[in-house]
């Protein structure tokens, strides 16, 4: 059974008087343990994608499953929850809370999300600064350090909490080139030692190249478009 | 609850500027009050402790319908020796009652033989005076007798009646009176001091001794204007005079009417009236905080939830739950306040404390008068301006803390 399946999912936005479809009649599914990427240009309907899959936003029609639970059901708190026990988050912005440090910023999970003792909270938040290689930063504040540094960090709290998928939307968007091959490289191998699956947005082609699953979607549905030696998603 | 307090700390140290000037405006506020009530509770105390210590005493019992002619002094509404008898008793028996003065007030023309004037007199019994005014002898200057207030023959008089008279310690004088027959009598004294004037009824009155006043008014059977009493703690003064009118109700007249009545001090000094307006001067301050701190601390949490809407949506999504974001910043408004009212009561108890020893002295209405303050101020006092601040710090921060809560992290996330 697949760990994400969207099922015939579309989602329109109301702008005033206007509706705006930005999914329209998506299917597929992502196997457990994959390292996969939504792919296409802007306005093609990737972070709605992502936003459905990460119970942030709920579909118009159709059904979004993660993990066993229709995600279309849940409810506000029921989401955060959810949220809080089997996604991690990875954001373009990093988004790391400047008054914590490197350690304070992935123990945040544990400690304000998931309420776990200071026992399991301390061995966890190492392990993971270890695999991202960020154990000699743990004391240092976010503006302390560099883009790629702090996308290691967001990547070592999106797993500290061991969730069945990571989602990232367009997490290389604002480094450099050699920092983003780095941080999806990183990626991958946190994919391979903790065994979580990821999915990411992107429009790169240099990222992509990354991906072991692409999703193309263009104007809010799922198109052909394989690249050679990828496994391809179909409409 | 400790990790959201630890963070909310953090949080504040964001925009130090921002966090530090509302801490101080907030402090500043609190600083305020403390000081406010801290003299103003010394000054209340001084004067009414002069008032009451010196003139009034804390209770006074008159023949019913006296206090409202009380500025004519008149003569036909004494209280007759056997009543008097019978409020003696009664207040023998009442427990709190610490002293008794009976007083004979009337008025009378002045002479030093080269300048005739109008005074103000009251009969008393040196010794129960002073039990029932305590600081009465402090006011006398140039005293014949610093032991004894007067003595038979002898007369005390107000400060500026002796001033505009040229009369001094040692002089004699000579006071006429009419009494409630239309009698007049004169006598000689020999003065024995002279009163310094004091705010309030009473407060330029002078003094001779009780047998004098009795023999000046050819009362045959002497007859008391009132009666001081003191009451055994300043703080039973209103138990005391709940128990006396109590006691006194049956005491009837011929008509059935009864035949005593009973204030407080506070019901004979008009001073009393600027003590409601103290008090009301404090509640104004209290007001004046709670505002200072509402604004303040809603501004600030409204523009650190507008800075961090993108951050809020983030923690949203990793999820937090609504609930734990909106204790986030309701913690922080109330760390905000928290730290700030304890700054501000550490500033303004050490300057009452710089205050007491360096020492605050203040002029007070027409009398001339220096009263030495040593503002204090009570605990519960201190306690309950801290709380207001906690108590409206936490409301402000509702509103935000719940706007940040309904935050959509779909949308939070999108936010530039």
């Amino acid at each position: 059974m697949a760990l994400v399946s969207l099922e015939n999912v579309g989602k329109t936005y109301r702008m005033d008087e206007v509706e705006v479809p930005a999914l329209s009649g998506v299917s597929l599914a992502i196997e457990e343990g994959s390292f996969a990427a939504l792919v296409g240009p802007s306005g093609s309907g990737k972070t709605t994608a992502l936003n459905l899959i990460g119970c942030l936003d709920r579909p118009s029609t159709g059904r979004v499953t993660v993990a066993g639970q229709d995600v279309s059901l849940l409810g506000r708190r029921q989401g955060a929850a959810f949220r809080g026990q089997k996604l991690g988050f990875v954001f373009q912005e990093f988004n790391l809370l400047p008054v914590l440090t490197v350690a304070e910023n992935v123990e945040y999970p544990l400690l304000m999300i998931r309420d776990l003792p200071k026992a399991r909270r301390g061995p966890a938040v190492a392990r993971v600064l270890e695999a991202v290689g960020m154990s000699d930063q743990a004391a240092k504040y976010p503006a302390q350090l560099s883009g790629g540094q702090k996308q290691r960090v967001a990547v070592a709290r999106a797993l500290v909490g061991e969730p069945a998928l990571v989602l990232a939307d367009e997490p290389t968007a604002n480094l450099d080139g050699a920092t983003a091959q780095r941080v999806i490289e990183l990626m991958k191998r946190m994919r391979d030692e903790f065994g979580t699956t990821f999915v990411f947005s992107t429009h790169d082609p240099r990222i992509m190249d990354q991906a072991e699953v692409l999703f193309h979607l263009q104007d809010g549905r799922l198109v052909d478009g394989a690249r050679a030696g990828k496994e391809v998603a179909h409409a | 609850m400790l990790k959201v307090i630890r963070l909310a700390l953090k949080n504040l140290t964001r925009y130090k500027r921002r966090t530090l000037l509302t801490g101080l405006l907030i402090a500043f506020g609190v600083v305020a009050v403390i000081l406010f009530v801290g003299l103003s509770g010394s000054f209340t105390r001084v004067v009414v402790g002069q008032i009451t210590d010196s003139v009034l005493s804390h209770l006074q019992v008159h023949r019913k319908g006296y206090v409202a002619s009380i500025d004519n002094l008149p003569l036909d509404r004494m209280i007759p020796p056997q009543a008097f008898q019978r409020l003696e008793a009664v207040l023998a028996q009442t427990p709190g009652v610490a002293a008794v003065s009976p007083r004979i007030k009337f008025a009378a023309m002045l002479s030093n033989y080269v300048q005739t004037t109008g005074a103000r007199l009251n009969g008393i019994d040196p010794a129960k005076e002073q039990a029932v005014a305590p600081l009465l002898a402090s006011r006398v200057k140039n005293a014949a007798h610093p032991d004894t207030l007067l003595r038979p023959g002898e007369v005390l008089l107000p400060e500026l009646l002796a001033k505009g008279m040229n009369v001094k310690t040692g002089d004699t004088v000579v006071l006429v009176a009419t009494n409630k027959e239309g009698s007049v009598n004169g006598m000689t004294f020999k003065v024995a001091g002279v009163v310094e004037s004091l705010m309030g009824p009473g407060g330029r009155d002078g003094y001779l001794h009780i047998k004098d006043a009795a023999t000046l008014l050819r009362m045959t059977t002497p007859e008391i204007s009132e009666v001081a009493v003191r009451a055994q703690s300043f703080e039973g003064v209103e138990k005391l005079a709940k128990a006396l009118r109590a006691a006194l109700l049956p005491i009837k007249n011929k008509t059935g009417q009864p035949l005593f009545e009973l204030h407080t001090w506070d019901q004979l000094t008009p001073f009393h009236n600027v003590v409601r307006m103290i008090n009301i001067m404090i509640l104004g301050i209290k007001i004046i905080l709670i505002a200072v701190v509402l604004i303040s601390v809603l501004n600030v949490m409204m523009m650190s939830v507008y800075e961090r809407v993108r951050e809020i949506g983030a923690l949203a999504a990793m999820g937090t739950s609504p609930g734990r974001i909106r204790g986030l910043f309701v913690a922080e408004g109330f760390c905000l306040g928290l730290v700030s009212s304890l700054a501000g009561a550490a500033i303004g108890l050490g300057a009452l404390m710089v205050m007491n020893l360096t020492g605050v002295e203040v002029h007070f209405g027409m009398a001339n008068q220096i009263f030495a303050l040593t503002p204090t101020i009570a605990p519960l006092e201190v306690v309950s301006a801290c709380l207001i601040v906690l108590a409206v710090s936490v409301l402000a921060s509702l509103q935000p803390a719940a706007k940040a809560a309904r935050l959509e992290p779909v949308e939070a996330l999108r936010h530039v």
